[in-house]
């Protein structure tokens, strides 16, 4: 009996290493025949750095002609961040109503919940440049084309992170004011909402981050805001001008970063 | 005396297999302090939550003085519910609002959506708040946050919330399961003052027998879904305890047998 136990033990855990050497092995392999493919060596990859490095250094960086240049800089930074707010503000409020009517405990109505889920789910798994792709073909280079790109995503994210956070923190309070004979929107505004309130100000202020950052690439795409000008002045070879752009975005986001977590701390600790 | 509440060969089932709740029939009378023992998993929980139709029962009728809820549409179980106060093991309250706002949330059933959605308040209602919390020994945790709080104190907050609402019952699922012995006593203390000075139905759900015993006028017996016992505290003997719990019962009575003697 106890050596039956025994042999079981270590039948478990030979299994159990095979496991891993047979995975281990399997993405060593992807990842050799993804460089064969590519035809990408490992020892120029890497010996490349330095020398983008040095490149950088003595041409990436701005001088006294981009200064002049800042004023442009800043008005489209302004505008490619306050797109990025609006962006993500409204999708959030279109993401609290199909959270709300998603949620496994709060929802009404089963059919309503697979709808509202599976609809969030299609508009989150399109990646934000996917979108603007998209969208290009129907408001062409646009700042309306990045505001929606950014919406879509931002409302796809939003919905699926406000579920889970309504689920987890809403459902135990909620369903002690529906046994006090509270109507929906009461337990909703009175107990699911402020239960969860500080989940969903961390989530959106993180989608106002991520979507600054995005806004920018997809500038590039749509041909709008800071992420056009750096393209122009970078395909123009004026890398000092480029530069300028890096850092101020650099900067810009610490600053946005900085704010946020200030909010976080104060609304929620 | 009429019954207050009366379950009449109630049957609740999960799908095509589980069966939580097998003809369940008893009747509790109003003031009454009822305990519902049982080990866990026999459906006390689902018994308790059919009352107010938290659960929706299968079959069977289900009396509120003489009305069968099982028939109530929506305008009625509001009604219904506001009359019925309702404790929970884990409180259940918004941990980040107020004392004082998790109390109120106990009018919210007697608002109007635009009333409940502000969360607008008379004055009268704040004053009630303020003097049930004084009973409850809370006067100093009312502008507290509820996650500052002991389990005991959010078990009174809980308790204060449901008292507001003017109830003619209170249903407690297990409410002191996730507390300390002291504290366990002072919310069976309030529970038991609850039922004996002002009238009010108190249906508990218990794990602890020993205070089934101490604080009920009756005790009601569940396993695997039916009503194995249903007598008043003296009545309840070893044998009855065994057929309640099953062979759990005989193995923790012979371990506590064995520390006692050691």
């Amino acid at each position: 009996m106890l050596i039956k136990a025994r042999r079981k033990q270590v039948d478990y855990f030979t299994a159990k290493r095979r496991h891993a050497y047979l995975f281990w092995g399997l993405l060593l392999l992807v990842t050799y025949a993804a460089a064969v493919l590519t035809q990408y060596d490992f020892v120029q990859g890497l010996s490349s750095i330095p020398g983008a490095l040095v490149w950088g250094v003595t041409h990436f960086y701005p001088n006294a002609e981009s200064l002049a240049k800042f004023p442009d800089v800043l008005r489209t930074l302004v505008e490619t961040l306050l797109m990025s707010i609006a962006a993500t503000t409204v999708a959030s409020v279109f993401a609290l109503v199909f959270a709300l009517l998603g949620s496994q405990t709060i929802g009404v109505h089963a059919g309503i919940k697979l709808a509202s889920r599976s609809i969030a789910t299609v508009f989150r798994n399109i990646d934000v440049t996917a979108w603007s792709m998209i969208l290009l073909f129907s408001f062409g280079q646009n700042v309306m084309t990045g505001y929606f790109a950014l919406f879509f995503g931002s409302f796809g994210f939003l919905t699926r992170a406000f579920l889970e956070s309504i689920d987890e923190t809403g459902s135990h309070s909620a369903e002690a004011l529906r046994a006090t004979g509270a109507g929906y929107i009461s337990v909703i505004c009175q107990s699911v909402i402020p239960a969860a309130l500080p989940q969903l100000i961390s989530w959106i202020l993180f989608m106002i981050e991520t979507n600054i950052r995005n806004a920018t690439l997809i500038g590039i795409l749509t041909g709008t805001g800071v992420g056009f000008l750096f393209n122009l002045y970078y395909k123009n070879l004026d890398y000092n001008a480029a530069s300028l752009i890096v850092f101020v975005i650099v900067i810009s986001i610490l600053v946005i970063e900085f704010t946020s977590n200030y909010i976080r701390k104060v609304m929620i600790g | 005396m009429t019954a207050l509440l009366e379950f009449k060969h109630v049957s609740k089932q999960y799908g095509s297999e589980t069966r939580a709740l097998t003809d369940v029939s008893f009747s509790v009378r109003s003031g009454e302090f009822v305990s519902i023992i049982g080990p866990s998993g026999a459906g006390k929980s689902t018994l308790l939550r059919c009352i107010n139709r938290m659960i929706d029962a299968s079959s069977g009728e289900i009396c509120i003085e003489g009305k069968n809820v099982l028939e109530f549409r929506k305008k009625e179980l509001k009604r219904m519910r506001t009359s019925i106060g309702m404790i929970f093991q884990h409180y259940n309250l918004v941990d980040r609002l107020s004392v004082m706002e998790n109390v109120l949330h106990g009018r919210l059933g007697y608002k109007s959506t635009l009333a409940g959605m502000l969360g607008l308040y008379r004055e009268e209602e704040k004053q009630q708040a303020y003097q049930i919390l004084g009973i409850l020994g809370l006067e100093e945790q009312v502008y507290k946050r509820c996650d500052q709080l002991s389990g005991g104190q959010k078990q009174r907050v809980g308790i204060a919330r449901a008292l507001i609402q003017g109830p003619k019952m209170l249903l407690c699922d297990e409410p002191i399961a996730s507390l300390d012995p002291n504290a366990s006593k002072v919310i069976m203390d309030h529970l038991r003052h609850i039922s004996t000075n002002l009238g009010i139905t108190v249906i508990v759900n218990l794990h602890q027998v020993e205070t089934a015993l101490k604080y009920s006028d009756r005790i009601i017996g569940v396993n695997q879904g039916k009503i194995v016992y249903n007598g008043t505290p003296g009545q309840m003997t070893s044998e009855e305890l065994q057929r309640i719990y099953g062979s759990e019962r005989r193995d923790t009575r012979a371990d506590q047998g064995e520390t006692q003697a050691g």
